[in-house]
């Protein structure tokens, strides 16, 4: 466990260079999300969903997105620079460290950098007045579940893969897809059936839909826990593909 | 067993092909030890499985008496590794990367922080400690990487071609630290193709060919095993030197006939040359110098250029 610590560490001191820039960052995004969406978008969708105004449903949702897309942002890019660019990988798994905790520790990091933007989200979200409960808080957990059910598979593909056009692959495919269809600016139920099988099968609709009891305020019912599992188990196995093809690389 | 690295019968195989194949290898205390081969010899293979971050595929390997298939952590900690290509963060400054570094080895702040100003004055960077990796000259770095590979006081110094790609001021500053450790009795243990590397650092060494060892020895017992004392270099006017091989035979050893010069393995050149001048032969030039471990090195390993 501790030298996971170390490792997220030289994580810490590599990001004091930039976190003044990336902390602006993670505040002007949702404000300008918010502006655009909730009170853009939101003036033509007059009805609200759901019996919600659109940007109160709407927030939880995109917050929820802002974890996903961090912990992808983390787990891409950066990863391939330790292995590729500046692989200090390598120069770790030359010192006592283990695999595990090579992994462990830069995952740590990334779950710290979604934590904050999700923070920071909520701060903005909150003085917008899009939050309805102090369950709200709850999308802390649930964003950093979030996080570890994208960033450890993607760091498995990224791990797997030899060049950077993949990433951008993964980004378009995927991602993007993935934010869409994910009852992030509609209702699932909206989608045809298939599609919305498609929803249900990746993390992201989950951690929507958990985000959106949670700053509603709702009763999200006894399959919360079995979405949130669900998670955990995406979480799990993405650390276990991430896990073997971390070794691959390292140990060979 | 006294010896820091012991292995027996050590392999590597990789896909389709075999990359060591089943060295014997020793290395005791306090020795600075080479392994010396073209490229694709084996020679980093070797270093890996000694550094613990690539398991044999068969044989035995004891590193400082643990065994790296179930030791490695504890190994590596006891390990300073100098990697062919520079792995630091160019982001992070030079002082950075040693605290940081340090810091996988479970050392405190304060202890890195104060051994990391040591190091950094032992490779004489304590002028640029505040400032960035990535505009420092290839010297630099390598010094750097030398200096993070000490940074927890290793029992053994793994340096893959620690000269590789320096200018020879470059070289020569670094061959000067690394002597100041063997001075200190830090074993080395160093991979090299530069001969001049090998016979300035290495007490002993291997010559490595095809994935095994060809020849071991000091430097000077090498030479004096597969080589001769001198070597005359003969160059004549002439498109086609082999013509001239036959009017030589039988000075020294050995004759190598090469397609601008012929170079004859003789216990004496002056005496060899003069017997080249009794036969009427004059050549456009003529060199008498010492054996050199890169006779050695050539004789053993051939002169076709592996890439």
């Amino acid at each position: 466990m501790t030298p996971s610590l170390y490792v997220m560490e030289y994580h810490l001191v590599n990001y004091r260079r930039t976190w003044r820039a990336s902390v602006l960052s993670s505040l002007v995004l949702p404000l300008l999300t918010m502006l655009g969406f909730g009170v853009g978008v939101g003036a033509y969708v007059t009805g609200g969903v759901e019996g919600v105004g659109y940007l109160q449903w709407m927030v939880p949702g995109l917050i929820a997105t802002t974890a996903v897309q961090g912990a992808i942002g983390e787990s891409t890019w950066p990863v391939m620079s330790c292995f590729e660019w500046v692989k200090i990988y390598f120069a770790q798994a030359a010192a006592p460290l283990r695999v595990a905790d090579i992994l462990g520790g830069h995952l740590a990091f990334m779950l710290f950098r979604v934590f904050t933007s999700v923070a920071a989200f909520l701060l903005i979200a909150a003085l917008f007045g899009a939050l309805r409960s102090v369950w709200a808080l709850a999308v802390l957990p649930i964003g950093l579940l979030l996080a570890l059910a994208a960033a450890a598979p993607v760091a498995a593909y990224t791990a797997s893969v030899s060049s950077d056009s993949y990433l951008a692959i993964l980004l378009r495919f995927a991602v993007l897809p993935m934010s869409l269809f994910s009852g992030v600016f509609f209702p699932v139920e909206s989608l045809p059936e298939v599609l919305r099988w498609v929803a249900y099968a990746l993390p992201l609709w989950h951690g929507v839909d958990l985000s959106r009891a949670a700053t509603l305020g709702l009763d999200p019912g006894p399959e919360a826990v079995w979405q949130a599992l669900y998670l955990v188990a995406w979480g799990i196995a993405g650390w276990f593909l991430a896990h073997w093809r971390y070794r691959s690389r390292l140990v060979i | 067993m006294n010896s820091l690295i012991h292995a027996r019968g050590l392999i590597k195989r990789f896909e389709g092909f075999t990359a060591v194949d089943g060295i014997d290898v020793d290395v005791r205390p306090g020795e600075a030890f080479g392994f010396l081969g073209p490229n694709g010899a084996g020679k980093s293979s070797t270093m890996r499985m000694i550094g613990c971050v690539s398991p044999p595929t068969d044989g035995v390997l004891r590193i400082l008496g643990m065994d790296p298939r179930r030791d490695g952590p504890a190994i590596r900690a006891r390990l300073g590794v100098c990697p062919q290509l520079d792995n630091l963060d160019p982001e992070l400054t030079v002082r950075e990367n040693l605290t940081t570094y340090a810091r996988f080895f479970g050392i405190p702040r304060k202890v890195a922080r104060a051994r990391a100003a040591e190091l950094l004055d032992f490779v004489q960077l304590s002028e640029r400690a505040d400032s960035r990796v990535e505009p420092l000259s290839g010297g630099m770095k390598r010094r750097l990487t030398i200096a993070r590979a000490l940074v927890n006081e290793p029992d053994l110094v793994l340096l893959d071609e620690p000269t590789t790609g320096l200018d020879p001021q470059a070289r020569h500053l670094v061959w000067e630290r690394l002597f100041r450790l063997k001075q200190q009795g830090v074993t080395l243990v160093l991979t090299t193709h530069y001969m001049d590397e090998a016979e300035q650092l290495c007490d002993r060494l291997v010559v490595m060919d095809g994935g095994r060892i060809v020849a071991e020895g000091s430097p000077r017992a090498l030479i004096e095993t597969h080589s001769t004392r001198e070597v005359v270099e003969l160059r004549f006017l002439t498109e086609d030197q082999g013509r001239y091989a036959d009017k030589l035979a039988g000075i020294g050893d050995r004759t190598e006939v090469l397609p601008d010069r012929i170079l004859l393995y003789v216990g004496d050149g002056d005496d060899a040359l003069a017997e080249v001048h009794r036969r009427s032969l004059s050549p456009a030039s003529a060199l008498v110098r010492r054996s050199s471990l890169e006779d050695v090195f050539l004789h053993l390993t051939g002169r076709t250029l592996v890439d």
